[in-house]
């Protein structure tokens, strides 16, 4: 094959990505748009009321859901990631880093089916004994998503604080400030950007985590009036009835995936741009 | 009254400990869990009997048969895909408008929702394209969330590659694509090994994708055309309907331990092509 033939065999492989992209870009919003449109975006977007029996497609609680169980798992999850990742890039020995960093990324090999199970089983019971309500419940899906975002916010974050030059912390520890004040105003300012981006590609792990809400979070179509109660979220309204639906049902699916789409290409593109940034 | 920075130093430090040591325990204490439950019930013959009465009895052939059969159509299309990505990027191009382009796109590729990607392979491949619930439909969509696990170790290794290797290979008159075939990928393998086995670990551990693209079968998939139930959404099933708990544990364990074991490998071999490049 000639030099130039293989040039442009090569391209050709290299659009793959960007070609499944507009494909899945393609697909979704043609299924999906229609659906919005004749339902009237404000209808669909803003209305609670979703009986697919009844033609009555409004996914206003499932948006309020996710968002409430995403802000929910930053909670948890941007403290506790940010604090390992604090201490392993700098106070642990080295040692200790070299092995507790691939440990704790062993946390996203987890599949996310396992950490359902076992919010079912320890969690949700939990909840329903000391605190009330069913146990299935907005507050259980936020501490499991909570735990399953820590991998994407710890590596992301070490990284960047890795990338912070040694000699920003040499010059603050030789004018006398002590190791966390050289953390708190010399290192975490300059790392700004990617934690930053950690924490928003956390958020959309978070927003399009489906298996794992699905078993924890108790699946209720009403809007959530506390922590408590059952929720769905936009991921688990496609997959709980996915499997059945047609016609327009099946629009109305696809155009709550549309949503789900536009949520994270947002959260994907504020975080590429804040990368660039840097 | 202000605080000795060094007692505030003290203070915040072991709070981060704390919290650095609590993470870790949600994570030992996961893994603990599931060997200490499921361990015990992994037996060859629960490896190699095919699921009896949905699963409440019997073993998980079937579903590794399955598992396999769907990950290596999802490794053998996107692998050719991710590394020419790779290749095109980091030996055919200068940085530039299209490579930005095709970057982006296995950036927000990476970011898309397994959800949303089985929403789109259900839409493309088991109804428009007409293969149905299959082993084709879940490995081909499968293939499309692991092409940017590919593509970014791919390019990773091929970087790590010496310049010097290249600009000797040019001396002695290699073309550029036989210095490419002959030198460079051989010499990234290791790194494209890790890439393929990372991809290898998230397509075990996938559910929202298969289940609406393989389908659910229980029946040991024997062509391409017929749908096949993997481990994880076998798991999935066991202990979302609540079949059998004992079951759930044993397929959650060979499922964690397959992934974990896939990865760690991965993070070794990256570690000593590292050490040896550098």
């Amino acid at each position: 094959m000639s030099p130039k033939g293989i040039e442009r065999l090569l391209l050709a492989l290299a659009l793959s990505s960007v070609g499944s992209l507009a494909l899945i870009t393609f697909f979704i919003f043609w299924e999906g748009l229609p659906l919005i449109l004749t339902t009237g975006p404000g209808d669909f977007l803003f209305s609670t009321h979703w009986a697919p029996t009844k033609d009555r497609f409004g996914i206003g609680a499932m948006i309020v859901s996710s968002v409430v169980v995403t802000l929910g798992a930053l909670v948890l999850g941007v403290p506790l990631g940010l604090a390992c990742a604090i201490v392993l890039a700098e106070f642990a020995p080295l040692r200790l880093k070299q092995l507790l960093k691939p440990t704790l990324e062993l946390l996203a090999g987890i599949p996310s089916v396992v950490y359902g199970f076992l919010g079912v089983l320890w969690l949700v019971p939990l909840i329903r004994e000391h605190l009330g309500g069913p146990g299935l419940s907005l507050l259980a899906a936020a501490l499991i998503l909570g735990i399953m975002i820590l991998p994407t916010i710890i590596s992301i974050s070490i990284d960047s604080l890795g990338a912070v030059p040694d000699l920003y912390r040499d010059g603050s520890l030789a004018l006398g400030a002590t190791r966390w004040q050289t953390v708190t105003r010399v290192v975490l300012p300059a790392a700004r950007s990617g934690i930053i981006t950690a924490i928003i590609l956390g958020m959309g792990r978070a927003v399009g985590e489906t298996m794992a809400v699905i078993m924890v979070a108790g699946n209720a179509l009403s809007l959530p009036a506390s922590l408590l109660d059952p929720v769905r979220t936009l991921t688990s309204n496609i997959a709980l009835e996915l499997g059945y639906a047609s016609g327009r049902h099946r629009e109305a699916l696809f155009a709550t995936g549309v949503v789900l789409f536009v949520i994270i290409m947002i959260l994907n593109l504020t975080a590429a741009a804040v990368t660039r940034r840097r | 009254m202000r605080l000795d920075p060094r007692v505030s130093q003290a203070v915040v430090l072991s709070l981060l400990w704390a919290l650095t040591g609590f993470t870790l325990l949600i994570l030992i204490v996961i893994i603990v869990n599931i060997s200490v439950e499921g361990l015990p019930r992994v037996s060859l013959s629960f490896l190699t009997q095919p699921p009896h009465d949905m699963g409440r009895s019997g073993g998980i052939f079937s579903t590794l048969v399955a598992t396999a059969f769907i990950t290596a159509l999802a490794i053998a299309v996107a692998t050719p895909l991710g590394v020419g990505t790779a290749v095109y990027l980091t030996e055919y191009t200068r940085e530039s408008w299209l490579t930005r382009l095709i970057r982006f796109g296995a950036e927000c590729l990476a970011g898309v929702p397994s959800i949303i990607l089985g929403l789109f392979g259900f839409v493309l491949f088991v109804l428009k394209l007409g293969f149905g619930w299959s082993v084709l439909s879940g490995g081909l969509t499968l293939a499309i969330m692991v092409l940017p696990i590919i593509i970014r170790t791919s390019e990773e290794a091929i970087k790590a590659v010496p310049e010097e290797y290249r600009v000797v290979c040019c001396s002695l008159g290699l073309s550029r694509w036989q210095t490419i075939a002959r030198i460079v990928l051989p010499s990234a393998l290791p790194g494209i090994t890790t890439g393929v086995m990372l991809s290898v670990g998230r397509s075990l551990g996938e559910t929202a994708v298969l289940l609406f693209t393989a389908g659910a079968a229980l029946r040991t998939p024997v062509s391409l055309f017929d749908s096949g139930r993997t481990m994880a959404v076998h798991f999935y099933i066991l202990a979302r309907e609540g079949i059998s708990l004992p079951n759930a544990y044993a397929t959650a364990a060979v499922l964690m331990f397959s992934i974990l074991g896939l990865n760690l490998a991965a993070y070794t071999l990256m570690q000593r092509l590292m050490r040896r490049f550098s």
